[in-house]
C-alpha cells in the first residue's frame, strides 16, 4: 500500500467532487502554484451566512486536486466563519498521507484558493502581480 | 509523439564508467534503501574527491584572503586563485585570462552583462533578440533591460522538434539588432543550437552576441573563439565544482570599455574621496572578497574535465540517450519533448506521462531511488510553448549508467502503476 498515493487520494484526483463551474457563485477566487503550473478556482455561492455550494476548477498534481476536492466536501453547509477558521493543519490532517516539505505547498494551494474566495479577496496579501 | 532515433553514428560509450563512479563519494549512497540514480545533472552535478580534496585543501594548509596579503599563505591562495583562472581560460580557449571574470554563476555572470553594458548600449526602441529556449536568467534581464530603457524584445521560436526556427531567427536579425542572447544548449530540452553560424550571421547584422554556455560546457567542448561570441557564462555547479564558482568570459575590448557592475574592495586601483579608479581587467568586475575557494574548486573540476575528455562526455551521454529513447517509446502514454534523434543535443531528456503530474512522478521516482527534476526548469516561456505546465527531465553525465536507464524505465512503470494508467 502506498503511504501517499492512498486509493482515496487517486480516486478524489481521478474523479475530483464539486468540479467545475458553478451557478451563481458568489464569491470567487483564482491562484496558482508556479512552481508546479498548478492552477485552481474556487468558487462559493454563499446565502445567509452559509455556504449554499462549493465548486472548484483547476489542473495539477493528485495531491493539490485531492486536497481541493476534500475541502469543498467538507465546506458545504459551512457558515462562512467557519470557513474563515479553517487552517493548515486541519487540513494536512484531513489529507491523511505524509506530505514532503516540497510538497506542502501542493497541498494547500485549495485551502488557499478557499480562503481567498471566502475573504473576496481579489489577490492575496503580500502577492499583489508586481510585474511591470 | 513518434520517437524515431538515428543510431549509425553512435558508437559504445567511451568512458570507463566504473572507474569515474569510484571518484564521486555521494554516488555509493543509497536512497530508502535503494541506490542513488542521479539524474538531475542539470540542475547541479556531483563533485568528485578531486573536487572536494581541492577545497579541503585550501582550508585545511593555505587559506587566506586573496590579492591582500603580503604573507605567504595569502600568495598561495592567490596564486592557487589565479591558477584556477588560467585553467578555465584554457578550457574554453579564451585568448586571455584578462577576459575570465570570476562570478557565482551564470545568472550573475549575465545580470552583470545587463547592467554593466547593457545599461549604456541597448538604448530606446533597440532590439534584442532572444530564443523561447531560454532559461529564465538569459531571458529576465533582458526584459527587464527593455523596459526600463524602452527597448524591444523578440523571441524566437522553436519547432515541434524544439530545433530553433532558423528563417524566424534570421529574420528578426534582419529587422535589426542590437544583441542576441542565446542559450548554446537548452536546460529543458537538450538540443544544441547551431551558435556559431548564428553568431556570424548576428554579428553581420550589428548585434553583441551573448551566449549562455552553462548547459553546453559541462558537457560539449566549447571553444569561445570559434563560437564567434562577444559573451560567455557558465556555472561551475553544473561542471563538477561547488555552487559559488562560475564564469564570465567576455571581449577585452568590451569589457574595457564597461563600468563596474559592483563596486567595492579588490575591483579599484586608487580611491579617493573624490573619485575611484578601477582596477584592471578582470578585477574591475570582482568586488569584494571572491569565493576563492569554489573558483580554486572549478580549477580542480575543469582539470577533472580535462583528464576525461568533454568529447567522450558528450558521446556517453548521447550512448545513454540512445539507450534511453526507444525504450520510452515502448511505454504507453509518455510523450517525449525536443529532438528525437541524437543529432546536436545532449542528455536531457523531458517527458510527460499521460495522467500523472511531473511532480507526482518525481515523488514516485524519489521512492524508486530515482532523482529527477519536475517543474517548469527556470523555462517557463518555453513550458507555455509546449502546451504544458511542467514536464519530468532526466538529465545524464558522466557518471551514469545503463543500469540507471532501466531504472529510470523501471520508475515510470511504478508511477503508471500506482495511477492506474
Amino acid at each position: 500500500m502506498d503511504d501517499m498515493y492512498r486509493d482515496y487520494i487517486l480516486d478524489h484526483y481521478k474523479n475530483p467532487r464539486n468540479f467545475g463551474e458553478l451557478e451563481g457563485a458568489t464569491h470567487t477566487y483564482h491562484d496558482s502554484n508556479p512552481l508546479c503550473g498548478d492552477e485552481m478556482t474556487m468558487q462559493l455561492r454563499i446565502g445567509d451566512g452559509s455556504v449554499e455550494d462549493v465548486h472548484f476548477t483547476g489542473k495539477g498534481c493528485a495531491i493539490s486536486q485531492a486536497s481541493a476536492s476534500i475541502l469543498t466536501e467538507e465546506v458545504k453547509g459551512k457558515t462562512l466563519d467557519e470557513v474563515k477558521a479553517i487552517d493548515r493543519d486541519h487540513v494536512l490532517a484531513n489529507l491523511g498521507i505524509p506530505i514532503s516539505p516540497a510538497r506542502i505547498k501542493c497541498a494547500l494551494l485549495g485551502l488557499k484558493t478557499l480562503k481567498g474566495a471566502a475573504w473576496g479577496l481579489t489577490a492575496w496579501p503580500g502577492e499583489e502581480v508586481k510585474t511591470r | 509523439m513518434a520517437v524515431t532515433v538515428k543510431t549509425p553514428t553512435v558508437k559504445a560509450s567511451p568512458l570507463d564508467v566504473g572507474r569515474i563512479r569510484k571518484d564521486f563519494p555521494i554516488l555509493a549512497q543509497t536512497v530508502r534503501g535503494k541506490p542513488l540514480v542521479y539524474l538531475d545533472n542539470a540542475a547541479t552535478s556531483q563533485k568528485p574527491r578531486q573536487v572536494i580534496d581541492a577545497m579541503t585543501r585550501v582550508f585545511e594548509e593555505h587559506n587566506a584572503n586573496i590579492h591582500r596579503g603580503v604573507y605567504e599563505f595569502s600568495e598561495r591562495t592567490t596564486a592557487a586563485f589565479e591558477e584556477a583562472r588560467a585553467k578555465v581560460a584554457r578550457f574554453i580557449n579564451a585568448p586571455s585570462e584578462r577576459e575570465v571574470i570570476f562570478v557565482r554563476n551564470a545568472t550573475e555572470g549575465l545580470n552583470l552583462v545587463a547592467y554593466a553594458w547593457g545599461r549604456d548600449n541597448i538604448k530606446r526602441g533597440d532590439r534584442i533578440v532572444t530564443t523561447v529556449l531560454e532559461h529564465h536568467s538569459d531571458f529576465v534581464p533582458w526584459q527587464q533591460l527593455a523596459a526600463e530603457v524602452g527597448a524591444e524584445v523578440a523571441v524566437v521560436d522553436i519547432d515541434d522538434d524544439g530545433r530553433l526556427r532558423r528563417d524566424q531567427l534570421s529574420a528578426e536579425l534582419r529587422k535589426g539588432v542590437k544583441l542576441l542572447a542565446i542559450t548554446h544548449t537548452s536546460n529543458g530540452l537538450g538540443t544544441v543550437n547551431p551558435v556559431k553560424q548564428i553568431a556570424t550571421e548576428a554579428r553581420a547584422a550589428g548585434a553583441t552576441v551573448l551566449v549562455d554556455v552553462a548547459q553546453a560546457v559541462p558537457h560539449t567542448p566549447v571553444d569561445v573563439q570559434d563560437l564567434g561570441a562577444d559573451f560567455v557564462a557558465f556555472s561551475g555547479h553544473k561542471m563538477l565544482a561547488p555552487p559559488g564558482s562560475g564564469g564570465l568570459w567576455g571581449r577585452a575590448d568590451i569589457l574595457e570599455k564597461m563600468r563596474p557592475f559592483l563596486y567595492g574592495g579588490d575591483m579599484i586601483s586608487r580611491v579617493t574621496v573624490k573619485l575611484t579608479e578601477w582596477n584592471e581587467l578582470p578585477w574591475k568586475f570582482e568586488a569584494g572578497t571572491s569565493s576563492y575557494v569554489d573558483a580554486i574548486a572549478l580549477g580542480a573540476a575543469v582539470d577533472y574535465l580535462t583528464d576525461v575528455g568533454v568529447a567522450k562526455i558528450h558521446a556517453h551521454e548521447l550512448s545513454l540517450v540512445a539507450y534511453l529513447l526507444p525504450r520510452l517509446q515502448e511505454i504507453g502514454g509518455v510523450t517525449v519533448y525536443g529532438p528525437k534523434d541524437l543529432e546536436s543535443r545532449v542528455g536531457v531528456v523531458s517527458f510527460n506521462i499521460e495522467g500523472i503530474h511531473p511532480h507526482d512522478v518525481a515523488t514516485i521516482f524519489d521512492r524508486e531511488g530515482v532523482c529527477v527534476r519536475a517543474g517548469h526548469h527556470c523555462n517557463q516561456p518555453l513550458m507555455t510553448r509546449l502546451g504544458v505546465p511542467a514536464t519530468t527531465r532526466a538529465s545524464m553525465y558522466l557518471y551514469n549508467t545503463t543500469d540507471e536507464m532501466d531504472a529510470l524505465v523501471n520508475a515510470i512503470h511504478a508511477a503508471k502503476k500506482v495511477f492506474g494508467v
